[in-house]
């Protein structure tokens, strides 16, 4: 196995969407490859980073105000076609 | 090397009852829906929009249309899978009035595979959070997926912000599974490549062996 077709399977490697034996030959091949290695270990800490990241939440105050005016405006409608 | 956990609950038992009392016109179930994924919304609208104002008009303008088109929905899909799919095209429609010299597609498909061949190889810290102040951290983060076309970062947003998985992204997205894995690669990738800067390990050492 080469870095580039290790890089192509990155994705189903880290989402754990493969078959056992596709698995066994990319986990050999990072036992020997240190710069697979850093580049598998450094995407999945991007992942965890974002998605514990907590970017963009939405405040309380501001949530109220929006949801006050979605129903408002949502009464204001006929309501679900149907 | 372990994997990574998707971090979403599978939907509570009772999301199919609040969907048809609000077919029928019960407001306050409703209201049930918009408090569950008004949250998730925002946070999907502004990672696409880039802008707070845009997603605030998204989060409003999705839910009103979700509320309006509740007879149309089949439920061969999650709820939430067809919420997103609005909020996407509401978000994307906003991007597009804003930045009308480029074209915003979510079929902008990708220019050559050097795009993402990683270049930069040095391991990162073991805690590279922790180097930042939260403040920093966010800005630094938010800076970073800004700089990726839209139709990447949708695809991570979805996917690894939000935990839905490959088949749910390709529907709300209306893409092929093999377009999403793609997607999501390079997205992965390319940011991959731009937090290194930040959060290499400084401790010395050229990352190779």
């Amino acid at each position: 196995m080469t870095c580039s077709d290790f890089l192509k399977e990155l994705t189903d490697y880290l989402d754990d969407s493969m078959d056992a034996q596709t698995r066994a030959e990319l986990e050999d091949h990072l036992q020997w490859c240190h710069n697979c290695y850093v580049v598998c270990n450094t995407t999945k800490m991007t992942i965890e980073i974002y998605r514990d990241s907590h970017l963009y939440e939405l405040p309380d105050d501001l949530r109220g105000r929006l949801r006050a005016a979605i129903l408002s405006k949502c009464k204001g409608h006929e309501g679900p076609c149907t | 090397m372990g994997t990574i956990q998707p971090k979403v609950a599978e939907p509570a038992g009772d999301e199919l009852a609040l969907v048809h009392a609000a077919k029928a016109g019960d407001i306050g179930a409703f209201e049930q829906l918009v408090r569950r994924y008004d949250r998730n919304v925002f946070r999907i609208a502004q990672h696409i929009t880039q802008n707070r104002e845009d997603a605030e008009d998204v989060v409003q303008d999705a839910f009103l249309k979700a509320y309006q088109n509740l007879g149309n929905f089949q439920e061969q899909s999650k709820f939430y899978t067809w919420l997103v799919r609005i909020a996407v095209n509401e978000a994307l429609m906003r991007l597009r009035r804003r930045r009308p010299e480029r074209m915003v597609s979510l079929d902008e498909d990708i220019k050559t595979e050097e795009d993402s061949m990683p270049r930069e190889v040095a391991d990162w810290a073991p805690n590279p959070e922790q180097l930042y102040t939260q403040g920093e951290l966010k800005e630094i983060l938010g800076k970073t997926i800004q700089g990726l076309p839209p139709s990447f970062r949708t695809v991570f947003v979805l996917r690894d912000v939000e935990g839905l998985s490959t088949e749910e992204t390709a529907d709300a997205l209306d893409l092929s599974i093999p377009a999403v894995k793609s997607r999501l690669l390079r997205a992965r990738l390319q940011l991959r490549e731009r937090l290194s800067k930040y959060f290499k390990n400084r401790t010395g050492g050229d990352g190779k062996k």
